[in-house]
């Protein structure tokens, strides 16, 4: 309940005059709920067969975590700031690489009966 | 003016990411979905490197280079290794979301304490903690599927164990609401390591009660931890994007976690507090019940009068490396008309969608696999059962022994075929420690072996007999 309280004070007012430091706190959880129901929405529709690809894809997706850390990294900051930006950038670049290339891996692998020979396997 | 352009570049790579996953609902347009994402991802490191506000470069080349270097042989590990490199970059993800609001606290602390309003200090202290839990708790699970030695696969469990979690959790966010409340207290920055540690502690006391039956929960489950920490970190700098793209991601763990709880028929909570596959000690007394066990031969006679065989795949088949064995089996059947079908329970395996990915990869097309719902109605009209290293999914326990860990779960009607052929490795009971009655039903024959060999000598015989005709 107090948890509560703070957000609603922490949020500014829409006609309280301009509070430069904070962020459009409302207009930020309007984006975060409509696009969870858009998520919701794709996401059902995802063919079962494909819910492992689907995992390693989101995990690029979700590497978006990399626009934070690029700013953390690049500012004008002291350089144990930079340097945990660094190791977060890493990171992140490490999912979005290897996410990607192994979703397209799998992804590759899924045939139909008569699209399917000639490839060898290992 | 930059920020025009970046705000509509970001807008599409929202669009893209939309579209990468919408694409993901058919095998035939999933690999578009995978160049509408890179596309999406791109523009979005591309934008945000060009703002004014970045002058440093070296560090930035250098973590992607880097990133790129463990990257490209992260995607290339064996598809039986797929579980643990996603619970690795659930982590790495979780462990990126806490270092940047680290980051961004100490930042703002000693360079514009202004900036730390009630609302970015709730989300920093959520980033935090999700980002810092979901980063150990992804190393113990990746630990735990990769089956490393001093990790222990069972569940371990201890007396308070729950309520002393629960407690450590509580301290966590009592601790993150004093730091909200006073977020530039002279003891502030030294309150805030002491978040990080009950978060990481946190994490991995979270995963130590879990067995490797609940994996694939337990993965989606943290999938969306990594997603949520990811739009907290997007209300910390104010950024849409980062809200959109981890809002997918974190309703994808979402529905993913959902379908898994209701395959076992289980609800979160009781995933993530049951300690389920412990030893069931009193299912030990009993009388001792006798398998029928048969050979690759009279199995292989069988095989060949059927005309509809349906497979069930499990963890067995992925360990003992068989899907490319179980495909030449395949084949052979396939060459005299009969029917084959493969069976997909959902949480066969250590992941989502882990034995459809097998399958595939052993070029078996993904029209003759088959959901659980959908193949159960045409067991009975089932000639051979083959189960090739399942145990729990078609245990028919779940239907009858209220006594049972697993009562109530949906399971493949493996029992319902005319004949069953289950092959095993050792006469053991499986991962959860339940006795399968299904092996002692007296239609059932048993293969005993690892399952690759047992498939190679079925292959060998059915190959040998249309030789000689």
């Amino acid at each position: 309940m107090s948890l509560l309280a703070l957000l609603a004070q922490a949020a500014p007012a829409p006609a309280a005059g301009h509070a430069p430091a904070d962020a459009d706190f409302w207009g930020l959880l309007f984006v975060f709920v409509l696009a969870s129901f858009i998520g919701m929405g794709v996401i059902r529709r995802v063919s079962r067969l494909l819910h492992t690809p689907l995992m390693s894809i989101t995990n690029a997706i979700s590497a978006i975590a990399v626009v934070g850390a690029i700013l953390v990294t690049g500012g004008e900051y002291p350089p144990h700031i930079q340097a945990m930006g660094a190791v977060a950038l890493f990171a992140s670049m490490t999912n979005i690489v290897s996410g990607f290339l192994i979703t397209n891996r799998m992804l590759k692998m899924f045939k139909t009966d008569d699209k399917r020979g000639g490839g060898g396997h290992a | 003016m930059t920020h025009a352009i970046a705000q509509v570049a970001y807008i599409v790579a929202t669009a893209l990411f939309i579209f990468a996953l919408h694409w993901m609902n058919t095998p035939a347009t999933a690999r578009k979905g995978v160049y509408a994402g890179v596309a999406g991802m791109t523009i979005a490191v591309l934008v945000t490197w060009a703002q004014p506000a970045v002058v440093h470069h070296l560090w930035i080349v250098v973590a992607i280079v880097a990133g790129f270097a463990v990257g490209v042989p992260l995607a290339n590990v064996p598809l039986t290794a797929v579980p643990q490199r996603t619970a690795l970059s659930h982590a790495f993800g979780g462990l990126a979301a806490g270092l940047v609001g680290t980051a961004k606290y100490y930042l703002w602390y000693s360079e514009g304490p202004e900036n730390l309003t009630a609302f970015r200090m709730v989300a920093i202290i959520l980033e935090i903690l999700l980002g810092f839990l979901t980063f150990t708790g992804s190393l113990m699970a990746a630990g735990k599927l990769q089956e490393i030695k001093w990790i222990p696969q069972r569940p371990v469990t201890y007396p308070f164990q729950n309520l002393s979690n629960l407690l450590l959790l509580l301290l966590a966010v009592g601790l993150g609401v004093a730091l909200t409340l006073h977020p530039t207290a002279p003891w502030a920055p030294q309150l805030f390591p002491v978040i990080i540690v009950l978060a990481l502690a946190f994490g991995v006391l979270l995963i130590i009660p879990i067995g490797g039956a609940d994996m694939p929960t337990v993965i989606a489950i943290l999938n969306a931890y990594a997603g949520l920490s990811a739009v907290a970190m997007g209300f910390v700098l104010d950024n849409k994007l980062l809200i959109t793209a981890g809002a997918l991601d974190g309703s994808s763990g979402l529905i993913l976690a959902i379908i898994m709880c209701k395959a076992m028929n289980r609800s979160f909570t009781n995933v993530l507090f049951g300690a389920f596959g412990q030893v069931q000690a009193a299912k030990a007394i009993g009388e001792q019940k006798q398998y029928k066990a048969e050979t690759a031969e009279g199995a292989a006679q069988v095989l060949e009068q059927a005309s509809l065989v349906v497979i069930v795949p499990g963890y067995g088949m992925a360990v003992a490396q068989a899907q490319h064995k179980v495909r030449e089996l395949y084949d052979q059947l396939k060459k005299r008309g009969i029917t084959v079908k493969f069976a997909i329970h959902p949480v066969a395996g250590r992941m989502p969608g882990h034995m459809n990915v097998l399958l595939a990869e052993a070029d078996i097309p993904y029209t003759d696999l088959v959901e659980m719902d959908e193949i159960n109605g045409d067991m009975p009209q089932c000639d051979v059962c083959l189960v090739v290293g399942a145990n729990d999914v078609v245990n028919p326990a779940a239907r009858s022994d209220k006594a049972s860990p697993i009562f109530g779960m949906p399971i493949i009607d493996a029992d319902k075929a005319r004949t069953i052929f289950a092959i095993k490795r050792s006469k053991n009971p499986g991962f959860a420690g339940i006795d399968n009655e299904l092996y002692f039903s007296d239609r059932t024959w048993m293969l005993f072996g690892d399952a690759k060999n047992v498939i190679g000598e079925l292959v060998k015989q059915l190959a040998g007999e249309s030789g000689m005709h």
